[in-house]
């Protein structure tokens, strides 16, 4: 049984122009021990998909799923108290900006034994030495006096460490982490980034990353699951899906890095734009840009098909050597 | 090519007092210290660091918001720095920026079209026919529709925000653009379309572009020249090619091996990446680099390394030749 | 040339048509609070009765009708339909000198929060852009006028420019023109730090272009909403003013101006104090309910 199973979730928000929905008939598994990249572009939906699971969607959002399930226990169903004893300490989550996501008005240390209190993960009295524990964990150095600093007086790494240290500080058995590196610097995202895929290897964890960025995905996950405008349009192994991938989106995706491209040539470019709330397309929501678009496409969206763990949401998806040559 | 020099930058530095409030103690940083490079017609010179290396202190100076400490900046062969206030506003117009954040840098009150007629205005160029018709040339130039004239910078999305930016930016028709991270805030496939877009008018107008970045890939794909900054100084400095195919200083080798690549077996070189830049308010007397260098040795702790030549590259390391 | 004369037509049409939808947005966000809209008719009759004063009321403000002191409202033993909300000790109808006093404190509250808006906003802008000595100099000078009680210091300023309406708009205005200047500097350096503001300076603008055209405009939304809660302060701190016997001289039907007149008679005739003062409570209770609706429905959108 996967750790995290989801059938058919969708996320609407009602809004002035009628009712947005971030998240479309969404699927996604996830197994103890893995690491799952979810890549798309902004109000691709990746993120809400994941304030959905932490069961964070502001009113007046909508949840609605088949299956929402973490380890057998339904995630729709929970009342408030056991949503809040199951967050946290068996599923947590890291966000993107660091120093925002702790607040300045107490120090560090104080902040990560404040959630090993509420969770009573251990006993009062060793809470500070747990503290130094995660802390030593996640490589910041000389803890015992960092215990004391308050956020701004950290860089953004450590900050991003500390956020780390707290995520992990129950033990969890599946880690979200939504854009960590993003407002880090490459040197910085490197080690964060190693830190996070450590931490998984050690504690056998699930880790979701969510990332617009395709190179670390490409360097993080095990497999990887592409989100376009609240679909996911295709899961491939990570590996499978760089070399050869079966939805034009991705493959669009891939050709319009510049790492790619060749010499000073212009790049590869997906016409037009994500569908906002007014313009979303009949059938394939992908129609409107793809280069491969029939009538089949405008006239019927296509399901989530093929092999398992290497399905695609497309009526035409790529086979490996066409995509190459094309 | 042997273009003429349309920017100089000679040892350019500048520095900034800080603290010194009540109680705080006085100090000095050195947001850009010994910088030089020239830059020509159609030529794109990347700067290429991590936050708070001086590249944006080094734009700001380039773009004549700042004068510098100390250096001296020529454009078009004409020094900056004791010009009168007639020659210096002649100057400044030759060099327009565009800016990282698309959504903090148009006038949320005003329309495209005013926002790209502005700079005409202040400049009292042409009546107003002729400006409108000049706005909407420029307007088709980098792919935006007649029709949106009259919106306000809210309706449009980030990339084409940017093409806004970059259009209002080439109005005064600058030889030199600073391009400030340009492409960083958007995401991969709007990233293409302004970067194919950066290049074509590159091509067009023969434009001379100091392009900042971060993204080493963005920066391989459009540079001819990169000069990589650490802590307000130049370590590596030299064509395109050489740098990324023998990059010679430690830090340049650390930032492409961190750089994740879609493509794991072209990374060039592995090297680990341990701890974080020192603080700015108490630089180290030797190599910035050295607590974080892999090849660091006692003389990299005592004594600065300064830029010289190896094998057709300008490095700031004291062994330079052995890592190669 | 048809096609450059045609340019500039279609240019404003085409920055026309977004704004009703700009507009509507607002009104959507505003109307939702009940209270705001309340302010909005309250402050709209208001101006409707101060403007056509002449008509409406029933009397002259100042004929004073011999033979009637003292009349108790209509409603009340005693009272006449001539003098709806009855007569003050020297026989003037109250009805027609709260209607022409509405006019009278509209135009206080129109000149104190313009004059005070204006200096205002130029020294802060001035003390935005120029920083160093002149914000320090600004800035402490605000703070000076900040550490007196506001209505002690406008009493001051009346004493020493002597008493009178004009004099007492202007101590009000000196007052209140702290507030103005703190939040258009907040503002401006805010927006001086942005993006759009260094494009403009790299284009080649000047202080005064990048000032008044560049900044302000994105500076207008707070002022709009102070400017509103202004107008209340400044009608109250200009009646209080006349109650002193510092602002409007009788006969002037000024509401404060009333109320300290009528001061003597509260026991007898509650009318003449009850009014003027109900007229007060009902305008600026009016204009807050409004700054409030103001505020909340411009903030989010200034924050998105």
């Amino acid at each position: 049984m996967p750790l995290l199973e989801i059938r058919n979730l969708s996320v609407e928000f009602p809004t002035a122009r009628g009712v947005f929905r971030a998240v479309d008939g969404l699927e996604m598994t996830l197994d103890a021990g893995e690491i799952l990249g979810v890549v798309g572009e902004s109000g691709s939906g990746k993120s809400v998909t994941m304030l959905a699971v932490m069961g964070l969607i502001p009113y007046p959002g909508r949840v609605r799923a088949d299956v929402m399930r973490f380890d057998g226990t339904d995630l729709l169903g929970l009342s408030p108290r056991q949503r809040r004893s199951l967050v946290g300490k068996d599923i947590a989550m890291v966000f993107q900006e660091p120093m925002t996501s702790l607040n300045p008005c107490y120090t560090v240390g104080w902040q990560i034994g404040e959630s090993l209190r509420a969770h009573n993960a251990v006993p009062k009295s060793a809470v500070r030495d747990r503290v130094i524990e995660l802390f030593r964990q996640v490589g910041i150095p000389a803890p015992e006096t960092r215990l004391r600093a308050f956020p701004h007086q950290l860089s953004g790494g450590m900050n991003q460490r500390v956020m780390i240290a707290m995520a992990i500080s129950c033990n969890p058995r599946l880690l979200i982490a939504d854009e960590p590196t993003t407002a880090l610097d490459v040197t910085i995202q490197k080690q964060i980034l190693d830190l996070l895929i450590s931490l998984q290897r050690e504690r056998g964890m699930a880790l979701a990353l969510i990332t617009h960025d395709m190179g670390v995905v490409a360097e993080t996950a095990h497999r990887v699951q592409v989100m376009y405008a609240g679909q996911m349009v295709e899961e491939q192994r990570t590996d499978a899906l760089f070399a050869a991938p079966r939805h034009p989106y991705t493959a669009a995706l891939l050709d319009a890095l510049p790492e790619r491209a060749v010499g000073h040539a212009r790049l590869p470019t997906i016409p037009g734009t994500v569908p906002g709330i007014d313009d979303r397309p009949a059938g394939c929501l992908f129609n409107p840009r793809c280069r491969f678009t029939t009538e089949r496409c405008v006239a019927e969206p296509p399901p989530l098909a093929g092999p398992a763990g290497a399905r695609a949401r497309c009526h035409y998806p790529l086979d490996a050597p066409v995509a190459v040559t094309a | 090519m042997t273009d003429a020099v349309l920017m100089e930058a000679r040892d350019l530095r500048r520095h900034y007092a800080v603290g010194g409030g009540m109680f705080g103690k006085r100090g000095t940083v050195r947001a850009v210290d010994g910088v030089s490079f020239t830059l020509g017609a159609g030529d794109t010179l990347a700067i290429v660091g991590e936050s708070g290396c001086g590249k944006s202190t080094l734009a700001r100076m380039a773009t004549l918001m700042e004068p510098p400490t100390e250096g001296e900046l020529l454009i078009d062969g004409a020094p900056t720095a004791n010009a009168d206030a007639q020659e210096r506003r002649k100057l400044r117009l030759s060099v327009q920026m565009v800016f990282q954040n698309p959504y903090g840098s148009l006038n949320p009150r005003k329309t495209v079209g005013a926002i790209l007629e502005e700079p005409l205005i202040i400049n009292k160029r042409g009546d107003h026919a002729a400006r409108v018709a000049a706005v909407r040339a420029m307007m088709a130039k980098v792919g935006l529709r007649e029709d949106q004239y009259g919106r306000y910078p809210h309706m449009f999305s980030g990339g084409q925000r940017q093409r806004i930016a970059i259009a209002r930016a080439l109005m005064l028709n600058p030889r030199v653009v600073v391009a400030d991270e340009p492409v960083s805030a958007l995401d991969v496939s709007i990233q293409a379309q302004v970067l194919n877009l950066l290049m074509d008018l590159q091509d067009e107008f023969r434009l001379a572009y100091l392009f900042i970045s971060h993204d080493l890939s963005v920066v391989r794909h459009i540079a001819r020249e990169v000069l990589v900054m650490y802590c307000g100084r130049p370590v590596e400095h030299g064509a395109k090619e050489a740098i990324f195919a023998q990059p010679r200083h430690p830090y340049t080798r650390v930032l492409l091996a961190a750089t994740p690549s879609a493509d794991r077996r072209a990374r060039p070189v592995a090297e680990p990446v341990r701890g974080e830049p020192p603080s700015p308010l108490a630089p180290p007397p030797g190599c910035a680099f050295a607590s974080r260098c892999p090849h660091a040795t006692d003389r990299c702790t005592a004594e600065r390394p300064e830029l010289r030549e190896v094998d057709g590259q300008r490095v700031a390391c004291h062994h330079a030749e052995a890592i190669g | 040339m048809s096609s450059t004369a045609s340019a500039p037509v279609q240019a404003t049409g085409a920055a026309a048509r977004p704004m009703p939808g700009t507009l509507r947005l607002f009104w959507r966000s505003f109307a939702e609070n009940r209270g705001a809209v309340l302010g909005l008719s309250i402050t709209l009759v208001l101006i409707v009765v101060a403007l056509l004063a002449d008509v409406v009321a029933p009397h002259s403000p100042i004929e004073q009708f011999r033979d009637n002191f003292l009349t108790p409202p209509v409603w009340a033993q005693g009272g006449t339909a001539r003098f709806l909300l009855g007569t003050d000790d020297v026989g003037r109808d109250i009805l027609s000198r709260l209607i022409f006093g509405a006019r009278l404190s509209l135009l206080i509250g129109i000149a104190v929060v313009a004059l005070s808006l204006a200096v205002g906003t130029v020294l802060g802008l001035l003390a935005a852009f120029a920083g160093g000595f002149v914000d320090v100099a600004i800035m402490r000078m605000m703070d000076i006028v900040l550490v007196f009680p506001s209505l002690l210091l406008a009493i001051v300023i009346v004493a020493i420019l002597g008493p009178g309406l004009f004099n007492a708009m202007i101590a009000v205005a000196i007052v209140t023109l702290p507030s103005y200047t703190r939040l258009t500097r907040a503002a401006a350096l805010s927006e001086l730090a942005r993006d759009y503001v260094t494009a403009t300076r790299c284009a080649g603008a000047g202080p005064l272009r990048l000032m008044f055209n560049t900044v302000l405009p994105n500076c207008v939304a707070p002022l709009i909403v102070q400017a509103t809660l202004g107008f209340a302060t400044a009608i109250l701190d200009a009646a209080a003013l006349g109650f002193l016997g510092l602002g409007a001289q009788p006969p002037t039907p000024e509401w404060g101006t009333m109320l300290a007149g009528a001061l003597q008679f509260y026991q007898r005739a509650w009318w003449v104090l009850a009014f003027p003062g109900l007229a007060i409570l009902l305008t600026v209770l009016a204009f807050n309910l409004f700054g409030d609706g103001l505020r909340d429905a411009l903030d989010p959108k200034l924050r998105r």
